[in-house]
C-alpha cells in the first residue's frame, strides 16, 4: 500500500486501501459482500438506492457504503443487526412498486432484484394498495423496455451521459410519477447503447431480440471473442440447444473493459438465417445442386486441379475475409502455395498498393488500448472510428474529456461527443498535402499518435497518404485502425500476395485481381460484390472456376460459384483473431455450425487431402497455430513484395473513385449484413 | 382546444435573455441556466412548453434535449401540454385546506366546468392540478393567478377574478 494508505475494520477484519476510496469498492475487493443496485464500479456515485447501508462505528445511522470514502481507523459492520435491518427496509420499499411476477419477466433467474429479494425481502408483503405502472417507450429495434420494473437507480442514464458520451435515457417527472424514458418516443441511436441492457439490475431494460427465447439458467456461456472490428472484445456466447441464443460482454480490462458494441452484440442474429448454408453446392449443368460432402470436395478439388493443371499457379486467386481466423489464413495460404499460387489477399477493399509500406510489418494500432487514454493528441486521418471500431472511440473520448487534443482529417464533419482539437474536412484528393501542414497543428505533447481508418485505405491513393503520414506523423506513433477483426494475424499467416518461401515471383494484390479475370478463384468469407471494392466482383465473377467457402448463400454467390461449401462462423468455430494491440486471442468453438457446415480449417484439412498435399494432418486449430506462431519467429517466411512503383499522384484521379470511401457501421460482414436488428437500427440511424 | 401560439421556436427576444441567464454561469456549466430558459420559453408561448419549443431551448444551450424534458417534466411551474392562457392554481396544503382551499377548488371546478388539470374551452383559463403550499399560509385560502397572489379568498371573489380574466 501506498504512503496515503488507510486501515479499517469490516466485520471484525483489518483491510488496506487507499484514502478516498469508496467503502464497497473496498469491500468488493476483500470479497464482502455489499447489497446494491445503483452503484456501478464504472459509473458515477448516485447513492440514490440505499441498498447498500451498513453500519459504521460512531454514525447515528446506517451509511451508504457505495458514497462513504474510507479513512484510517474505520469500522464498519456489514452484517450487523443494524446494518440488516436497513438492508431489509430498502428491499420492502422497492418491492412496494416493483411487480413480483418473475415467471413472466425475462430477467427472471438473473436479476439483481430477485437475487437480492430472495436474501433480504420479507415473505410475506405487507403492502396492499395498487402498485404504479409506467407506460413503455420504443427504444427501437434492440432494447425492450418494460418500466414498471425500473427501481430508479438511473445506472442506465449514467450510462448514457458518462460512457456513451450522449445522454438519451433520461428521468421525466418526479416522485412517484417519475419515467425513464426518452420523453419524445425515440430510438436509442448510440452504437454502444445494448450495454444499457447490462448495467440495468432488473427487467425494465433488456435484449429485444433476445426476449423471451430462453432462460438464463438453461443457457451454457462460452468464452469467444467479436471479430467485426480490431478491437477483438471479449465475449460470451450463450448458447441452448445447439443454438447461439445472445452475445453478452465478457470482461477484459485490456480490451474492452465491461462493454461491448451494439455490433458485436446483435450481429449473432444474423446466424440463422434464411440465407444460411446447410449443404454444400455444386453446379452441375449450370445449375447448382444440393450435394454430401464428399461429391463437392471432390468437385472442388477437380475445378482447382484443372486451372492449376490448364493455367499454372498464378491462373488462381485468393480472397480471404478480413474476419477470418489466423488458422484459417494460414491454412488456405499453405494450400494456395503448394498449388503454385501466390495471388492471395485479405485486404479486400484497398485499391492502391504502391508504397512499400503497405506491405511491410502487419498493420496495428501501435499502442496498447489502455495507453490509447493517456494520449496527449491524436489525429484521425480518414478514419471514421465510432462507426470502424467503437469501443475503440470509447477509449479516445476518454482521453479527449482528461484533455487529449484529437483531431481528425475527413472527407464529411464527423460526430464526436468529446472536444475536438481541428476538425479539417477536405475532398479526398487533397489529404495527404493537407496532412503535414495539420499535423503540424493537431500533433502536440508528448504522447502523440496519427492513425489511418477505413477511409485513407480505401483511398484510391492510398500510397501517397501513407507516405504523406509517415513524414506528417515525425515521432508520432504511426497507427492502423484496421478492418475486419484479424487484419494483423492474417497479414502474419501470409494472406497477402508473395510466394510462400519469400522469392520467387509476386503475386497479385486485391486490386490487380479485381482488374484481370483469372482463370480459378477461391473465396473465403467473401462475398464480392459487398466485400471488395466497388466494380471488384465483376472480375472475380468472371473466373472460369470459383469455390467460396461461405457461412451463408447470397443471389451473387448462388449466379457465379460453382462450388460452394458451408462453413462455420468464428461463433461456430475454434480459432485465433489478433487483435488491434496484437494480442493474439484464440477461442473454442461456441456452438456447433447448422446442418452440415464445418469450420473453414476442417474444410481446408479435407481439401488438402483431396488434392494428396502433404503436411495437412491437424488434430485441432491449436496445431495449425503452433506452426504459424514458429514460422513467424523465423523471419524468411515474412517477407511479402507486391506491386510497388512511384505512388500515384491523387490529382490526377477522376472523381468517381473516391466515391466509395464511406462504409457503413453494418456493412461491414456477411453476418453483420444478416442481422435484421442491426440492419433496422442502420435505417434508424439513417432516418435521423 | 385552447388557442395557443402555435410559434414554437424562440422568439429573439427570449434567446437574448437565455444568453444573458447563460453567462452568469461559468463556461460548461450551462445547464444551469436550464430553469431560467424554459421559464423564458414558456412565457414566450402562452404558458406551456412544447416539444419543438424544448428541443430549440436544448439547442439554444447545446443540452441533450432529454436533459430539458427532464427538468420541464419535474417542475410544477412547466406545463408540457397546451393549456389556457391563464393559469389558476387554488392551494389545497394544510392551512389552506383547514381553511376551505378545497371547497374553493371544488367551486371553481363547477364554475368553468372542468376538472383540475384541465383548460376551459375558450382557452381563456388553466385549472392546476394540485398546489402544494405555495408560502401564503397567513392569508388562506389562497389562490395564484399568474404570477399575483389573492389571498382570504371567498368563493365570491374568486368568480369576481376569473371573470375579470380575458
Ligand atoms: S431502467 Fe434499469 S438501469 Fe435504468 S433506472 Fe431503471 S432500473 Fe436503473
Ligand atoms: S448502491 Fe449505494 S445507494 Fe445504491
Ligand atoms: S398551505 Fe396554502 S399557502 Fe401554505
Amino acid at each position: 500500500m501506498p504512503d496515503e494508505g488507510v486501515r479499517l475494520t469490516v466485520n471484525g477484519r483489518e483491510l488496506e486501501a487507499a484514502a478516498g476510496e469508496m467503502l464497497i469498492a473496498v469491500t468488493d475487493r476483500a470479497g464482502i459482500y455489499v447489497p446494491r443496485f445503483c452503484y456501478h464500479p464504472k459509473l458515477s456515485v448516485a447513492a440514490n438506492c440505499r441498498m447498500c447501508l451498513v453500519d459504521v462505528a460512531g454514525a447515528p445511522k446506517p451509511m451508504p457504503a457505495c458514497a462513504l470514502p474510507v479513512t484510517e481507523g474505520l469500522e464498519v459492520e456489514t452484517r450487523s443487526d443494524r446494518a440488516i435491518a436497513a438492508q431489509r427496509a430498502t428491499m420492502e420499499f422497492l418491492l412496494i412498486n416493483h411487480p413480483l411476477d418473475c415467471p413472466v419477466c425475462d430477467q427472471g433467474g438473473e436479476c439483481e432484484l430477485q437475487d437480492l429479494a430472495m436474501g433480504f425481502g420479507r415473505d410475506i408483503s405487507r403492502f396492499t394498495e395498487g402498485k404504479r405502472a409506467v407506460p413503455d417507450p420504443d427504444l427501437g429495434p434492440l432494447v425492450s423496455t418494460d418500466m414498471t420494473r425500473c427501481i430508479h437507480c438511473t445506472r442506465c442514464i449514467r450510462f448514457g451521459e458518462e460512457v456513451a458520451g450522449v445522454q438519451e435515457l433520461g428521468a421525466t417527472g418526479r416522485s412517484e410519477h417519475m419515467e425513464i424514458t426518452t420523453h419524445v418516443e425515440r430510438s436509442l441511436k448510440h452504437e454502444l447503447s445494448g450495454n444499457v441492457i447490462d448495467v440495468c439490475p432488473v427487467g425494465a431494460l433488456n435484449n429485444k431480440p433476445y426476449r423471451f427465447t430462453a432462460r438464463a439458467w438453461e443457457m451454457s456461456a462460452h468464452a469467444t471473442v467479436a471479430s467485426h472490428d480490431c478491437v477483438g472484445s471479449a465475449l460470451y456466447a450463450h448458447v441452448l440447444r445447439g443454438r447461439v441464443r445472445r452475445i453478452v460482454p465478457r470482461e477484459n480490462e485490456a480490451v474492452n473493459e465491461t462493454w461491448i458494441s451494439d455490433r458485436d452484440r446483435f450481429s449473432c442474429e444474423g446466424l440463422y438465417v434464411e440465407e444460411r448454408l446447410h449443404k454444400p453446392l455444386v453446379r452441375r449443368d449450370g445449375r447448382l445442386m444440393e450435394v454430401g460432402w464428399e461429391e463437392a470436395l471432390a468437385a472442388a478439388a477437380a475445378g482447382l486441379m484443372r486451372v492449376a493443371e490448364e493455367h499454372g499457379g498464378e491462373g488462381l486467386g485468393t480472397l480471404v475475409s478480413p474476419s477470418a481466423t489466423a488458422e484459417e489464413g494460414y491454412l488456405l495460404r499453405k494450400l494456395m502455395s503448394a498449388l503454385g499460387s501466390a495471388n492471395i489477399e485479405y485486404r479486400l477493399r484497398q485499391r492502391d498498393f504502391r508504397s512499400a509500406a503497405t506491405a511491410a510489418d502487419a498493420p496495428w494500432l501501435g499502442t496498447r488500448f489502455c495507453e490509447v487514454e493517456s494520449l496527449d493528441s491524436l489525429l484521425l486521418v480518414g478514419c471514421d472510428l465510432r462507426s470502424e471500431a467503437p469501443i475503440l472511440a470509447h477509449r479516445v473520448r476518454k482521453a479527449a474529456m482528461a484533455g487529449a487534443r484529437v483531431s481528425y482529417l475527413d472527407l464529411a464533419e464527423r460526430e464526436y461527443l468529446h472536444p475536438i482539437g481541428t476538425r479539417s474536412v477536405q475532398p479526398p484528393r487533397d489529404w495527404a498535402r493537407a496532412l503535414g501542414p495539420l499535423a503540424g497543428r493537431a500533433l502536440k505533447g508528448r504522447r502523440r499518435a496519427l492513425w489511418l481508418g477505413g477511409l485513407a485505405v480505401r483511398h484510391p491513393a492510398y500510397g501517397e497518404l501513407l507516405e504523406a503520414a509517415a513524414e506528417a506523423a515525425a515521432g508520432a506513433v504511426l497507427g492502423h485502425v484496421t478492418q475486419g477483426g484479424n487484419a494483423a494475424g492474417l497479414h502474419l499467416a501470409g494472406v497477402i500476395p508473395g510466394p510462400a518461401d519469400g522469392n520467387g515471383a509476386a503475386g497479385l494484390n486485391a486490386d490487380r485481381m479485381s482488374r484481370v479475370t483469372l482463370a480459378g478463384m477461391v473465396l473465403m468469407g467473401v462475398e464480392p460484390d459487398l466485400d471488395c471494392a466497388a466494380g471488384a466482383h465483376e472480375a472475380i465473377g468472371g473466373a472460369g472456376f470459383l469455390l467460396a467457402l461461405n457461412p451463408w448463400v447470397s443471389p451473387w454467390l448462388l449466379s457465379h460459384a460453382d462450388v460452394l461449401l458451408p462453413t462455420a462462423t468464428s461463433l461456430e468455430s475454434s480459432g485465433t483473431l489478433v487483435n488491434g494491440q496484437m494480442d493474439w486471442q484464440s477461442f473454442a468453438a461456441a456452438a456447433p455450425p447448422p446442418g452440415m457446415a464445418r469450420p473453414a480449417w476442417k474444410v481446408l484439412r479435407a481439401l488438402a487431402d483431396r488434392l494428396s498435399l502433404e503436411g495437412f494432418g491437424y488434430a485441432d486449430t491449436d496445431q495449425v497455430l503452433a506452426e504459424l506462431r514458429q514460422r513467424i519467429e523465423r523471419p524468411a517466411a515474412a517477407s511479402a513484395s507486391t506491386s510497388h512503383g512511384a505512388s500515384i499522384d491523387s490529382r490526377s484521379l477522376d472523381d468517381e473513385e473516391f466515391a466509395t470511401l464511406e462504409l457503413p457501421m453494418y456493412s461491414v460482414d456477411g453476418l453483420v449484413r444478416r442481422s435484421a436488428p442491426l440492419q433496422q437500427a442502420a435505417a434508424v440511424q439513417r432516418a435521423a | 382546444m385552447p388557442a395557443v401560439s402555435g410559434n414554437s421556436l424562440l422568439p429573439d427576444a427570449a434567446r437574448a435573455a437565455i444568453r444573458e441567464s447563460t453567462a452568469r454561469f461559468p463556461s460548461g456549466r450551462q445547464r444551469s441556466a436550464v430553469l431560467d430558459a424554459l421559464r423564458l420559453a414558456q412565457d414566450g408561448n402562452g404558458g406551456w412548453l412544447s416539444v419543438e419549443l424544448m428541443d430549440a431551448v436544448a439547442e439554444e444551450l447545446a443540452l441533450p434535449p432529454i436533459q430539458v424534458y427532464e427538468v420541464a417534466t419535474f417542475y410544477s411551474m412547466f406545463e408540457v401540454r397546451a393549456v389556457g392562457r391563464h393559469c389558476v392554481s387554488v392551494c389545497t396544503n394544510i392551512s389552506c385546506w383547514l381553511r376551505g382551499g378545497r371547497e374553493l377548488l371544488k367551486h371553481l371546478e363547477n364554475r368553468l366546468g372542468i376538472s383540475a388539470g384541465e383548460s376551459t374551452v375558450d382557452g381563456r383559463i388553466f385549472l392546476k392540478e394540485e398546489e402544494e403550499c405555495l408560502a401564503a399560509c397567513t392569508g388562506a385560502p389562497m389562490m395564484m393567478v399568474g404570477h399575483c397572489y389573492h389571498e382570504n379568498v371567498t368563493p365570491d371573489e374568486a368568480d369576481r377574478i376569473v371573470e375579470r380574466l380575458s
